[in-house]
């Protein structure tokens, strides 16, 4: 009798123990999916000297100490409705761009290294300074849809361009005669990717009804030659040739290419 | 007459003094931080993820620092300390307060049970049940996932500093998740997100054992009336009351219902040792 008792208590707890442990996975199942979906943010603009995005939402403890420090309240912290990790800085260059403060004041309160001024950090004599560069700030490229840029049409307009902080280096102008008309010049303007922060300036100040120039993340918007194309008129390239070794001569996995930011920072 | 009209006023007050601190504590602080992004103060900037306090130093929610070390990244000083100096100021000193003194969702929960009870909402047994010791599951789950989904897993879906975020820098749709919250401590659970599933109380709950604030019971004055119980949201905590004199540990958040509700002062705070 005391036999079969202890048994069914037994098989009571074992009961109970398996209840639990799938209780446990099921929740764990829902709320991993739920958070891989919640995280994820390619189409983010980050602060100035953000790391990069995988490391970003890891990083970011959501306080908005860099959102209050903004004096143009240009970021914004994600809600839930924002299609990017819930509580995380970002900024909508249309509504308002960075305006590419010189003392970022934005970046060096940043508690938990989501933003990292070493990023960003000024060089004097090729030391590096603990002083910041916002010029050195790569948040995103500009990318211009000559469709619906008026500019392209051949109708006079330079809005981004003038509104450029970086004026004549990220934007240039491009004249070309119109043959349309036969008396007018094109001047069409063209980012130049290696010197535009992505601030949005241009995004914001463009006369579309919809932007027909905006920002988007680097790693969303450029594409990548890969090492074993060279430019052979160029001999700072051609040295590299000299120095390459097989290895290297293999297209870059995926894998490569999401471990590989250094090229946010430093394209050449 | 009117002498007896402010002998009953401050018998109110009195009989209510920690909520009335508490709600001046937490409403306090709020205003601290909103002033920051509103006005531009610079007493507390940031929120309760992580605080820049007089422009000087950090301070930061452990449990998050925690998290995000699991997922695979090592915060920066600023961040790592804030977080130690949180964790040992509630570890050592204030036990779990964070939850009835600072924490905004228990003004929700709060509300949520004061209308549950006044409207005599129960729950039927059974209908939905789930055990106090819940918490601590969700606790070890977020800390085991984060690594699993690459970022602080808890973080992603706070309803904390959701609240709080939203109530400084806007809700979006985030109100949506605080009236489930609300509906779920009234109509589902008594006490139920924070009494049974909040990790952060968990997490405060399993290192503040030996804080030195706690609520101490004298069971010579105990007339066993079982009022504190009543109230108490974590009554589990209160099983020595009219057995045993001797401090209130684990979940108690020093909120302090159950000394206002004593009539014989049998319960009052006091400072922690272990000889009783
Ligand atoms: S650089 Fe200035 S404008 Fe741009 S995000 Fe930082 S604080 Fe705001
Ligand atoms: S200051 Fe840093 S940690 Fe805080 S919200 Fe901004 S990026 Fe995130
Ligand atoms: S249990 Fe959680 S939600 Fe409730 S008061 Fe504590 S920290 Fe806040
Ligand atoms: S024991 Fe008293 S102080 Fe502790 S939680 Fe319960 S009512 Fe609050």
């Amino acid at each position: 009798m005391a036999d079969t008792q202890n048994m069914n208590s037994r098989r009571d707890a074992l009961k109970t123990m398996f209840r639990g442990a799938g209780l446990l996975g099921l929740g764990g199942a829902a709320w991993g999916s739920a958070a891989i979906r919640l995280k994820a943010s390619e189409l983010t603009l980050r602060p100035p000297a953000a790391i990069k995005e995988e490391l970003f939402v890891k990083a970011c403890i959501r306080c908005g100490t860099c959102v209050e420090a903004c004096p143009y309240d240009t970021l914004q912290l994600a809600t839930l409705d924002d299609h990017t990790a819930m509580g995380t800085p970002f900024f909508k260059p249309r509504l308002i761009p960075c305006y590419m403060c010189t003392d970022v004041p934005c970046v060096p309160v940043c508690p938990s290294g989501a933003l990292d001024l070493k990023n960003i950090a000024k060089q004097i004599d090729g030391v590096q300074t603990e002083k910041p560069d916002i010029n050195k700030a790569k948040m995103g490229v500009a990318m211009l849809d000559q469709e619906a840029c008026l500019a392209y049409w051949g109708i006079q307009c330079d809005a981004c361009y003038r509104a450029c902080p970086l004026l004549g280096e990220a934007i240039t102008l491009e004249f070309k005669r119109n043959e349309r008309t036969g008396k007018h010049a094109f001047l069409k303007p063209v980012v130049h990717r290696d010197v535009c922060t992505g601030c949005g300036l241009c995004e914001h100040a463009c006369v579309t009804e919809k932007a027909a120039i905006f920002v988007l993340p680097r790693t969303v918007a450029t594409g990548r030659v890969g090492a074993h194309y060279i430019k052979g008129w160029d001999e700072a390239d051609e040295e590299r040739l000299k120095n390459m070794k097989e290895a290297q001569t293999k297209k870059s996995s995926p894998e490569d290419e999401l471990n590989d930011w250094e090229y946010l920072l430093d394209d050449e | 007459m009117i002498g007896n009209t402010c002998l009953m006023m401050s018998r109110i007050i009195w009989r209510n003094r920690y909520i009335i601190l508490r709600r001046t504590v937490q409403i306090g602080l709020l205003v601290l931080f909103g002033g920051a992004n509103w006005w531009g103060w610079k007493f507390l900037m940031g929120n309760y993820s992580s605080a820049y306090v007089f422009e000087t130093f950090y301070l930061a929610d452990p449990h998050a620092v925690l998290q995000t070390f699991a997922a695979g990244f090592v915060m920066s000083t600023d961040a790592i300390v804030g977080g130690i100096i949180v964790l040992l100021f509630y570890a050592l000193i204030a036990g779990r307060s964070f939850c009835s003194w600072v924490c905004p969702v228990n003004m929700i929960t709060d509300l949520a049970t004061y209308l549950r009870k006044k409207w005599k909402i129960t729950s039927k047994e059974n209908f939905f049940s789930i055990s106090r010791k819940t918490r601590y599951w969700v606790l070890g789950l977020g800390i085991v996932l984060s690594p699993i989904v690459g970022v602080a897993a808890f973080e992603i879906i706070n309803p904390i500093t959701l609240l709080h975020r939203g109530i400084i820098f806007g809700f979006g749709m985030g109100w949506a998740v605080i009236i489930a919250l609300f509906l779920f401590d009234l109509l589902v659970v008594e006490y139920g997100w924070c009494g049974h599933l909040c990790p952060l109380g968990a997490f405060y709950s399993a290192t503040s054992r030996f804080a030195l604030i706690k609520v101490k019971h004298d069971v010579n004055k105990c007339s066993m009336c079982m009022k504190c119980f009543g109230v108490c949201h974590e009554e589990q905590v209160l099983h020595i009351v009219g057995k045993h004199s001797g401090f209130i540990k684990n979940e108690c958040s020093n909120c302090g219902r159950c000394i206002e509700v004593c009539e014989d002062n049998a319960l009052k705070f006091s400072i922690y040792n272990t000889k009783i």
